[in-house]
């Protein structure tokens, strides 16, 4: 649970990216200063191409920017450094994609285990496949799981390291939206119940209703910031 | 185990039929190295144990007649060990059931206690009892030729005398390891064997009582052999002594050097060609692998995989990949090796055989095999993780095609839009396409240079057997015969011509280069057994000076105007100084011609002869084999028809298999290559073409598109594969150049064809096993 008095957990200061494709310049942020703070549940939403996934990989430290900082914990994040990154996101971030990226040779149990065996203080797999109900799942490939069942094993791999970061890139965008429901109450639960920083991306509106603060992106600047006065449940949600 | 290693073992197990092809093409060139390296080593070993076991000499020599007495002197040269007099002479054999005259070397037996030097190695029966002037021991190869057993007897002419001798035992001997008739070129165990008998019996059918006319000498070691050569020369030149020789240039042994040299020679340069294909191939195909897998592994960076844990796991990929291939290698390759060996010893005739293959040559071609896969593999890996994880796990954004000018010709615009998306791809990614296409380019050109041989060998015989001689039989004679025999010989019923030849051993030196190279005296106009060029044909000896084989003069290092230091081992022993006149090119041999009138002066033995060519009307060939037979003081008759069969059965009991082998293994490639191609491509391009198939494409259409890039590339491969196997040929007929023979550089039309066809052939087979994957894939 985050209120305005909690600890910043990451602090973004004028973080710019620019892809260079050919002769061709694209701009993806354009100075972007952000706060998450502990425990907090923010969205991020905006069109496509606004630069909301750009912005949450380099907070994951998946991307470097341009320029500008990123503080973690009152510590700059070496974003120049391959190895310094590494071992940010090995320790501290815990990403779920939008195509969940399960590996499919292996089972529910064994792609959270992918991410414990190299995690410092993880929980062990069957306790993260509980938190998101998948209990008795456990020794189900990719393939014999639905396209939800396949999201939240992606959640329970990326909470198993209970991170203190959870970064979640359209979690639902390939979900319909009884299925979407569940997947949001796995990330809500674990952001109530282990206290984890979850920045969560969405082109969705409706989806921003659960967060406590949320981040309006275009055309690569955060354009407004709104604080839910009312955190609604995701079973309340209907899109 | 970690779940990582689960996911490594899933993912070979799902692309096990990839994973084989792989490992088939690292198991080809690993299999032939290790055959190569362990043929030599069983070689090498079984020779020198059974040289041991057997006491085989050090030194050689012949005389005329030499009295008893004399080796005892023999003895004391410094640096010998032990010496033993002997008796060696020809026969010929008048074998029950085979119409053709068969040469026999005669040696004696000592006549007491058991040989100091070579000693038999008894197969059957026993030795020959003194006392029993009839008995004879023969060599196994022969009595296999001709059925022979302990108890058989036949009839032979030993100076003159027709004898029936008795067969009591069949033997080998380190002496005739390859037994070959002088003049020969292959073993012919039906027309030539050895026979040893008692040396009394010997010496009294021969007119040799307390004399004899071969000696052989094994070495103290560190002794100085040219200095015993020297010393045994001086020896038996009042005897009619012709030069003593060391082991080197002991002709089944020499043969025999030749043959491991050649192995040697071999196993350097079939394996690096073989094995340098399968790491291109390997390294292709890994690479290309990788790429697939570059969203899973920005996938495990993003879990905080580090790039050393990332690499180790496809480091170990590839290790059981290459481990795979290099067991299956190890196998094949140990099998074949022992094939290769035994084989050989169908012409090498060894009593026992050494195959005990060490760890050497499996542990090199293992580290050779797996450092070329490693390599392929490791710089796809280091590509992979150098992306940015965020980066490496999108989609590879479309890649940017440009209209070129040849979209905007006329035909271009004639064609549908799967071709256009077939040229646009090769033409985007051109070296990739490169690539693909040397990958099966590689695989023809190694079916070229296997398929070559065939060329090569058939050159080789058409030119030696056809082009170079016209004589139906060769007859050697033990002795120098008067010129006035080819008269008696024209005489002959069935003899249509005789040509007289005459050949003397000799030592031909030039500076500190020295060759024992015995020299053949050709009669002015020579028409059956010319001195014969390979691009010229037949050229005349001319009066007064050499004319030396190019390999010889190379060995020498003498050019055509030179001239060099000639030591004829024979007669009054002349030493001279003769020009070298003209160099000549031939593939057998290193041989040395002069004109027979200057070689009988120089020797000082007036118009001799030391054999004849023949030809024989056919009708009454039998009518003259009976004589032959007959005829005292022949020592051999080398029939030209029998040596091109030996040839040819000799070739296909050895290089012509071989070939087969290279044919299988180079077919592999090609499957292994094309499969990988064909599977990579489909999983590359399976959204791409599931998008067609929803768009309406059918099935036939969708393959068009992938299958159109995979047969362009085949057809631009089999040009390219022309080329470089007719390189790889050149090399390799270079690299194989020996003093016994030279293969021709030819290719012919229809090896390309033949090639080009099996390569084909591969393909569509590799397609056909992806077909049933598309459907799923699609």
């Amino acid at each position: 649970m985050e209120n305005e008095a909690s600890a910043i957990a990451l602090e973004a200061r004028k973080l710019t990216k620019i892809y260079r494709m050919g002769t061709v310049e694209v701009h993806a942020l354009r100075g972007v200063d952000v706060d998450l703070r502990q425990g907090e549940l923010v969205v991020l939403l905006g069109p496509s191409g606004s630069g909301k996934s750009t912005l949450l990989n380099i907070l994951g430290g998946l991307d470097m920017p341009t320029s500008g900082s990123v503080m973690f914990r009152d510590q700059p994040l070496a974003l120049d450094s391959e190895r310094a990154l590494n071992l940010y996101r090995r320790n501290h971030v815990g990403f779920v994609f939008q195509f969940y990226n399960l590996i499919p040779s292996l089972t529910a149990r064994e792609n959270v285990s992918l991410v414990t065996e190299i995690a410092t203080n993880p929980m062990p797999p069957i306790e993260a496949l509980t938190i998101v109900g998948l209990g008795d799942r456990l020794d189900h490939f990719p393939a014999q799981l639905s396209g939800g069942e396949q999201q939240r094993v992606a959640i329970a791999r990326a909470i198993a390291k209970r991170p203190d970061l959870l970064l979640c890139d359209e979690p639902t965008g390939a979900l319909d939206s009884k299925t979407g429901i569940l997947v949001l109450d796995a990330i809500l639960r674990t952001n109530r119940e282990l206290g984890t920083t979850t920045a969560l991306i969405t082109h969705n509106a409706v989806i921003a209703e659960i967060a406590n603060r949320v981040l309006y992106f275009a055309d690569g600047r955060i354009v407004e910031t709104r604080r839910n006065a009312i955190q609604r449940a995701p079973g309340e949600l209907a899109w | 185990m970690s779940s990582l290693d689960r996911k490594l073992i899933r993912e070979l197990w799902r692309l096990k039929a990839q994973v084989l092809a792989i490992a088939l093409v690292i198991a080809s060139g690993t299999a032939l190295l290790i055959m190569a390296l362990t043929t030599i080593e069983a070689l090498e070993e079984t020779t020198s144990a059974y040289y041991e076991r057997t006491r085989f000499a050090d030194v050689f020599a012949r005389a005329k007649r030499a009295p008893e007495y004399l080796g005892r002197d023999i003895a004391e040269i410094p640096g010998v060990r032990l010496a033993e007099t002997r008796i060696m002479e020809g026969a010929i054999l008048d074998m029950p059931g085979f119409p053709e005259p068969v040469v026999a070397q005669l040696i004696s037996l000592p006549e007491r206690g058991p040989e100091l030097l070579n000693a038999l190695v008894i197969r059957s029966g026993r030795l020959a009892d003194p006392t029993r002037p009839d008995e004879v021991v023969v060599s196994e190869p022969f009595a296999e030729a001709h059925s022979l057993k302990p108890g058989d007897s036949f009839d032979a002419v030993l100076r003159g005398r027709k004898r029936t001798l008795q067969v009591v035992g069949t033997a080998l001997s380190p002496e005739f390891v390859y037994a070959i008739a002088p003049g020969g070129l292959m073993p012919d165990d039906e027309r030539y064997g050895i026979l040893w008998m008692g040396q009394d019996a010997l010496a009294a059918a021969f007119d040799l009582e307390a004399a004899f006319n071969s000696v052989t000498l094994s070495l103290l070691p560190g002794a100085d052999e040219k200095d015993v050569i020297r010393r045994l020369d001086n020896l038996l030149s009042p005897f009619g002594g012709v030069g003593a020789y060391g082991r080197a240039d002991q002709t089944s042994n020499w043969f025999l050097e030749s043959e491991i040299a050649q192995q040697k020679n071999m196993s350097r340069i079939m394996p690096t060609i073989f094995l340098a294909v399968a790491a291109f191939l390997t390294n292709m195909v890994m690479a290309r692998l990788i790429e697939t897998e570059r969203r899973e592994i920005g996938l495990l960076k993003a879990f905080g995989y580090d790039n050393g844990s990332i690499g180790w796991h496809y480091t170990k990929m590839v290790l059981v990949i290459g481990t795979i291939g290099i067991l299956i290698g190890s196998l094949i390759g140990a099998w074949l090796g022992h094939w290769n060996t035994e084989l050989y010893t169908k012409f090498y005739r060894f009593p026992f055989l050494l195959y005990r293959p060490g760890p050497a040559g499996f542990v090199i071609a293992g580290a050779i095999s797996l450092a070329a896969a490693l390599a392929g593999s490791l710089a796809a890996v280091r590509r992979a993780v150098r992306l940015p994880p965020a980066e490496a796990m999108l989609p590879p954004s479309p890649p940017i095609y440009r209209r070129t000018w040849a979209s905007r010709t006329v035909l271009a615009r004639a064609l549908d839009e799967p071709s256009r998306m077939i040229l646009r791809r090769i033409i985007r990614w051109p070296l990739r396409a490169f690539l693909a296409s040397l990958g099966l380019a590689m695989s023809i050109a190694v079916l070229i240079m296997a398929l070559q041989w065939v060329d090569a060998i058939d050159s080789l015989a058409e030119t030696v057997f056809e082009r170079g001689q016209h004589q139906d039989a060769t007859v050697a004679f033990n002795d120098l015969q008067p010129i006035d025999t080819v008269g008696d010989f024209e005489g002959l019923p069935g003899v249509l011509a005789a040509e007289p030849y005459r050949y003397a051993s000799a030592r031909i030196g030039h500076g500190h280069l020295i060759e024992r190279q015995g020299i053949i005296g050709v009669p002015p106009g020579a028409i059956l057994s010319p001195v014969f060029d390979v691009e010229r044909g037949r050229i005349e000896a001319p009066p007064g000076g050499l004319m030396v084989s190019r390999k010889l003069s190379e060995l020498l290092d003498v050019r055509a105007g030179d001239t060099v230091a000639v030591e004829l081992l024979e007669g009054r022993q002349t030493r001279l100084s003769l020009p070298v006149v003209q160099i000549f090119e031939t593939y057998l041999g290193t041989p040395v011609y002069m004109d027979m009138a200057t070689l009988n002066r120089i020797a000082g033995d007036g118009r001799v002869v030391s054999g004849l060519h023949i030809r024989v009307d056919a009708p009454s060939r039998a009518t003259l084999l009976a004589r032959l037979k007959d005829i005292p003081n022949i020592a051999a008759v080398l029939f030209r028809q029998a040596a091109i069969d030996t040839f040819y059965k000799t070739m296909g009991e050895t290089i012509f298999i071989f070939i087969g082998f290279f044919v299988a293994f180079s077919m592999t490639l090609s499957v292994g290559v094309t499969y990988n191609s064909i599977r990579i491509a489909l999983s590359e391009r399976a959204r791409e073409l599931a998008t067609l198939r929803v768009l309406g494409f059918s099935r036939w259409e969708i393959s068009y598109i992938l299958l159109g890039e995979v047969s362009i590339l085949t057809w631009v491969a089999i040009p390219l594969g022309a080329t470089i196997g007719y390189g790889l040929a050149w090399y390799m007929t270079s690299a194989f150049e020996t003093e016994l023979y030279r293969v021709p550089l030819v290719v012919r039309d229809a090896t390309y064809g033949k090639a080009a066809l099996i390569a084909l052939s591969a393909t569509w087979f590799a397609l056909q096993s992806c077909d049933g994957a598309s459907t799923i894939w699609i």
